[in-house]
């Protein structure tokens, strides 16, 4: 839903990045990484980039996004494990005193310009 | 030619966040982000909230809203004073921004209150993933939902701080499993608060209410 206003801030960001002398060289992917309890659905977030960077440097560019699992820690007996349903509860004591540890990313981690 | 970033997406977002939860600290003020799906009976539990809170707790709402000033209406003749945000001017986004919640902060004294409720737009997607410098953040969902809303939105219940179960007055009249919904609930965020009220009738305000003011007092 907010993906547009998602993808505007993506095209924002990876525009600033873009080394002086540079910018006329075609952009031709965008590197992301969307953990898989952030709100962000990948293929609405592809379409609503794609339509908003036309006419930027970023027009053409593939957004490649990288889905991290969801990694809890329990905080009683320090177990890790990858969370797949909706349950955040320790799977080996069952507390309920857990760590997120990845799964909330939406982060931008490069960009890679065409080689010439 | 890979030119690594390593950004926050939502940075710009974070950053303003950030800077109201300082000047809300500053103030003393203590901000309650409140959010559900459209309907589930945000303004109606705030009506009730303020006509127990105040003038204990000194307050003052900011509602989010795609288009009308409804709800402004119906929270101002508690006497509080309330600023509407039409999220239409910014693009009809979704959700409240900081930087909108910053704007709407600026119109209103906090140095006269001691609570600020902000009334996120109806939707229980995107206000989860916007801090907005609050101190806490709440999800009403009421029983005509369906049992299975928190395990369909998990992100809106794991941000959550607590979480009321609104409407309990039309239990008799559906076949709705609470057991059902609470364990949900418990499966998603087991050590969150959950308060079962009717903000129709004022049933089950008062642990809620007890809740509300140990977070205010807290803070300020
Ligand atoms: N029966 C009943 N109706 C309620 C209750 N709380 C809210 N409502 C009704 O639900 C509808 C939506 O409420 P409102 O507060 O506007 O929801 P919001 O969109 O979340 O702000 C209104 O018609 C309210 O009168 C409740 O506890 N019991
Ligand atoms: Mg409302
Ligand atoms: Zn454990």
């Amino acid at each position: 839903m907010h993906e547009m206003g998602i993808a505007k801030q993506i095209i924002e960001i990876a525009t600033s990045s873009i080394p002086g002398g540079m910018e006329d060289i075609p952009v031709e992917r965008v590197n992301l990484k969307v953990g898989k309890l952030s709100s962000v659905v990948p293929d609405s977030l592809r379409f609503c980039f794609e339509i908003l960077s036309i006419n930027t440097p970023l027009s053409g560019a593939d957004l490649n996004i990288e889905v991290v699992p969801i990694l809890a820690r329990c905080n009683e007996c320090k177990f890790e494990w990858t969370i797949n349903e909706p349950i955040f509860m320790c799977k080996n004591c069952k507390s309920g005193s857990i760590e997120i540890i990845s799964g909330r990313e939406l982060d931008i981690t490069s960009i890679e310009l065409e080689n010439k | 030619m890979e030119i690594k970033v390593i950004r926050k997406v939502l940075d710009v977002n974070n950053t303003m966040a950030e800077q109201n939860r300082k000047m809300f600290t500053e103030k003393e003020v203590f901000v309650l982000n409140v959010m559900s799906s459209p309907g589930s009976g945000k303004t109606t539990t705030l009506e009730k909230t303020l006509s127990y809170i105040i003038p204990e707790i000194k307050s003052a709402v900011i509602v989010g809203d795609i288009c009308t000033s409804n709800d402004a209406n119906r929270l101002a003749t508690t006497g509080v004073s309330v600023v509407q945000i039409n999220t239409d001017e910014f693009g009809g986004d979704c959700h409240l921004a900081a930087h909108v919640v910053e704007k709407a902060a600026c119109n209103l004294d906090l140095d006269a209150i001691d609570l600020l409720i902000v009334e996120n737009v109806g939707n229980l997607v995107c206000p989860a993933e916007f801090d907005i410098g609050e101190d806490a953040k709440i999800v009403v969902l009421s029983v005509t939902e369906g049992e299975d809303k928190p395990v369909k939105y998990p992100l809106m219940f794991r941000v959550c701080d607590a979480a009321i179960l609104n409407k309990i007055d039309l239990l008799p009249y559906l076949d709705y499993n609470r057991e059902e919904v609470l364990n949900n609930i418990r499966q998603v965020h087991p050590e969150m608060p959950v308060f079962e009220l009717s903000a129709k009738t004022g049933d089950g305000f008062t642990p809620w209410i007890e809740w509300l003011k140990s977070r205010v007092k807290r803070k300020i």
